[in-house]
């Protein structure tokens, strides 16, 4: 069952953080913008959904994809504290996606090597996808970072905010480690060094300073979440709560 | 060439359904009806996004979270291409937006009632794009050349919205009683306004006449009213629902249903601005405008530094 617990750890974050995109769609600053930001949503969800489907299986039983999406408690769900941040404006939700994808890039590329055959194959999936939302997360970096004033100005406040919750990305806890150690995933010690290397390459672009590595938050994958979570829950779960077991 | 005869050639154009292009001569009043009607259209998807929209966070499963957010995607989409449509008769997205903002622009009225429950998101999909595929595909064979096609690739959307839209409330029909209760009531509260995206009834609509006579219109208002309620009626009967008429009963004689008289003081009074959400649609657009000023403004910026330093290092 550990494999399942682990399974659904990787679902948690693309769930959350997709959940968190799908507030923007139809609210973007620019038409092209909004529609790109629910592309990437999709993706998200859709590797997510592939995930709970697989953890489904695993467990068994009557168990589907959207018991497991929308019907856990809190301390239940193990994403990045990072996904389940507020919005806030356009240069933040790029900054948490950027963080986010130049992780998931380098993990997605130790998860293709499994010796899960359904997680190798889910993740050589979501590469291709993975390299475009990093390649567009990081043109909107460097475009916001080095653009007005102003947008450097919002870009620093983000990088304030939400650098403290970078460090959980690269810090691979006993559940990881077991996994790596029967071949689920490999290379974990690999994903640090090629986060911070891609990170301090586009930062620079974007003119912004390179942080302090400082005090990190951490949380997500013990389940202990930040007050966000709470009312994303509330509002993702409501239906499946509000009338349990009807099919929709 | 004098007026006279560029509108006798354009005219015979329209007649022998060759399309007209940006480039060729217009008359003025329909190169004017044509952006009215068209950033209209531009502007109702993009308005449209926002009462299915309200939806995404909340959707009840992942395939139906899924399916919704590439529902509103699309309505982004044909709003996009409109738009472009629009612009190949001469105005800039930028002052249609201004327009839309200002409250001055109109949009489909449809969009200013509000979507309570899940059922809504399927009835929007049943009715609203029903009967926004009636309006357009006849469109596809508009006149002008950009608007016809930008309608083929928005008219093969709408119809999986459509249909997506049906499947919901199949699965509704076939759920629980409160999804059945759910079902119905949105039903209730579609019905009506739906028959009003028509528009007024053709003895109270006046440039129909002309709009046919350019063939940006195929059909009148009624005749397409007309048609999506004979076609409504065999569905709703697969959804076991009742449609919120007493009066809708089939006519043997002219081989449709006849149908209550629609409240067309509600009608306008929606139009006016009072709608249930009106208001509340053009907070959020502006928001959304507002709040992106800055981005837009920061990556004109960045483009033009990017492109000041490609010269520098060309020279
Ligand atoms: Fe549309
Ligand atoms: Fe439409
Ligand atoms: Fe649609």
């Amino acid at each position: 069952m550990k494999k399942f617990e682990y399974v659904l750890r990787l679902a948690d974050s693309p769930l959350i953080l997709g959940q968190r995109l799908c507030e923007w769609c139809g609210h973007g600053p620019i038409l092209e913008q909004d529609i790109a930001l629910s592309n990437i949503a999709l993706d998200l969800l859709g590797l997510s959904r592939n995930l709970f489907q697989y953890a489904a299986e695993l467990k068994g039983g009557n168990v589907t994809e959207d018991d497991l999406a929308f019907t856990r408690q809190e301390r239940e769900y193990q994403n990045f504290l990072i996904c389940e941040q507020e919005n806030g404006h356009w240069g933040k939700t790029l900054l948490r996606q950027f963080f986010f994808d130049v992780y998931q890039y380098y993990f997605l590329h130790a998860l293709k090597n499994s010796s899960d055959e359904r997680l190798a194959a889910i993740a050589l999936k979501s590469i291709k996808e993975v390299t475009y939302h990093m390649r567009y997360s990081s043109e909107w970096v460097i475009r916001l970072g080095d653009g007005t004033t102003e947008s450097h100005g919002k870009m620093l406040d983000a990088l304030e905010a939400l650098w403290p919750f970078t460090g959980e990305l690269t810090q691979f806890d006993e559940l990881d480690l077991e996994m790596e150690k029967i071949g689920v995933i490999k290379n974990l010690a690999q994903i640090p060094s090629q986060w911070t290397n891609k990170v301090i390459e586009i930062l620079g672009m974007a003119t912004l300073p390179i942080p302090e590595k400082g005090w990190m938050q951490k949380g997500g994958k013990s389940g202990v979440h930040t007050e966000a979570m709470g009312f994303i829950l509330a509002e993702m779960q409501y239906m499946q709560r509000a009338y349990p077991g009807a099919k929709w | 060439m004098d007026i006279k005869s560029l509108q006798d050639r354009f005219q015979e154009k329209v007649d022998a359904e060759i399309k007209i292009e940006p480039r060729d001569w217009m008359p003025d009043d329909y190169r004017k009806t044509l952006i009215r009607q068209i950033s209209q259209h531009a502007h109702s998807e993009i308005v449209g996004m926002l009462p299915e929209g309200n939806w995404i966070t909340r959707a009840p499963s992942l395939r139906r979270k899924l399916g919704l957010l590439a529902k509103v995607q699309d309505e982004a989409g044909h709003g996009l291409y409109l738009y472009s449509a629009c612009e190949t008769l001469g105005v800039e997205r930028d002052d249609l937006f201004q327009q839309l903002n200002s409250g001055k622009a109109k949009y489909s009225s449809i969009f200013n009632y509000p979507t309570v429950t899940w059922a809504d998101i399927g009835t929007v999909g049943w009715l609203v794009d029903g009967a926004a595929i009636m309006n357009q595909v006849p469109l596809c064979r508009c006149s002008y050349g950009p608007y016809a096609r930008a309608m083929v690739r928005v008219c093969k959307e709408e119809s999986f919205h459509q249909r997506q839209g049906f499947e919901i409330l199949l699965t509704l029909s076939k759920g629980t009683e409160d999804q059945k209760a759910m079902l119905q009531d949105a039903v209730n509260r579609w019905w009506w306004p739906a028959l009003m995206m028509f528009g007024p009834n053709d003895a109270d609509s006046p440039h129909t006449a002309r709009s046919m006579n350019w063939k940006i219109k195929r059909f009148t208002n009624d005749e397409l009213r007309q048609k999506f309620v004979d076609v409504c009626v065999a569905q709703a009967e697969i959804l076991n629902v009742t449609l919120p008429d007493p009066d809708l009963k089939f006519n043997e004689e002219t081989g449709h249903y006849d149908f209550g008289a629609i409240d067309w003081d509600e009608f306008w009074a929606v139009v006016k601005g009072n709608g249930p959400c009106n208001k509340q649609r053009l907070v959020a657009r502006n928001k959304a405008h507002d709040e992106g000023a800055w981005v837009r403004e920061a990556a004109i910026a960045f483009a033009e530094k990017k492109k000041q330093r490609e010269m520098a290092v060309a020279s």
